[in-house]
């Protein structure tokens, strides 16, 4: 076996601190241990890959140019992420594509109910199955077409594994707001790919057969 | 003891919260029992369940191949300048 493990937040501490002090390769590594979750973020706001890698980018030059205002109150990936969600933001107002993305956004107001369109029983998915291409496919699609505040709160909660809290302050939004999309985004998801998974239930409906996996 | 009956609306409401251990134990008690008795709730639950599982693995927010390597030539780039 090798070194013990180092002591992951004593270790952070050190390399922000040398970071701050103009430490390029501190701040590399610092950097390089939630790269994952900058670009996660930058597409959960952008919903485009090379968008996404873009801002992730131009976010961590900004976080770099910044470090002077990291005062370590917040994790140092909170605050980067916080940084690129700003920096994709901007970017989103820039390129006005965005405002013809959702056709469903008009219907999913948070403030109404979100009734379950039917009760397609969905047990347990299989370990094969989630691997298989039709069900990925379909899971992407039913992600794009949510609308992009259920679709940010989903990807920050279910995919980056985010607190319900640290959604909130890197979205600028309540917990309550938080819960009350993510739930929505849930159920979206589910309406979107249960009828498709139970093969005993079908409308005939060809948004049905498109999203059933097998 | 009794438990007091909860609606299907009322689960479908808490059914995020209850899938992250985010609702009250006396709240938690209520909709398990629920859960026994409708076969409709429960189809929620399941599906829901998996809805968290698929888009948890995170497969499809992988970064591109090289996204480290690019970012950490830019960053070379810009900072050493």
């Amino acid at each position: 076996m090798g070194a013990p493990a180092p002591d992951l937040h004593a270790s952070q501490a050190e390399l922000i601190r040398s970071a701050r002090e103009g430490d390029k390769e501190a701040f590399y590594s610092l950097v390089h241990q939630c790269e994952r979750a900058v670009y996660v973020a930058a597409i959960a706001i952008l919903n485009n890959r090379a968008d996404a890698e873009e801002v992730a980018q131009e976010a961590v030059l900004k976080a770099f140019a910044n470090l002077a205002q990291f005062r370590g109150e917040a994790k140092f990936s909170t605050w980067l992420i916080q940084i690129t969600i700003n920096e994709a933001r901007v970017r989103l107002r820039k390129d006005r594509r965005h405002l013809y993305e959702s056709v469903d956004e008009h219907q999913t107001d948070e403030e109404g109910e979100h009734f379950p369109k039917d009760f397609a029983d969905w047990r347990e998915v299989p370990s094969e199955a989630l691997q298989r291409e039709e069900l990925r496919q379909a899971l992407k699609h039913a992600i794009a077409r949510l609308g992009p505040k259920y679709r940010e709160v989903l990807i920050l909660r279910d995919v980056q594994q985010l607190s319900t809290e640290e959604t909130a302050q890197v979205l600028g939004i309540s917990e309550g707001n938080v819960k009350a999309r993510l739930l929505r985004a849930r159920l979206q998801m589910r309406d979107a790919l249960a009828p498709g998974i139970d093969g005993s239930w079908s409308t005939g409906k060809a948004e049905y057969q498109k999203v059933r996996p097998w | 003891m009794k438990v007091i009956e909860i609606s299907c609306l009322e689960v479908w409401r808490e059914i995020s919260n209850y899938l992250d251990d985010e609702v009250a134990p006396e709240l938690r008690v209520r909709m398990e029992a629920h859960f026994k008795a409708c076969a409709h709730c429960t189809a929620v639950l399941d599906g829901t369940k998996n809805v968290v599982k698929l888009v948890g693995d995170g497969i499809e927010y992988e970064p591109p191949e090289g996204f480290g390597q690019r970012l950490y030539s830019k960053l070379k780039e810009k900072i050493n300048r």
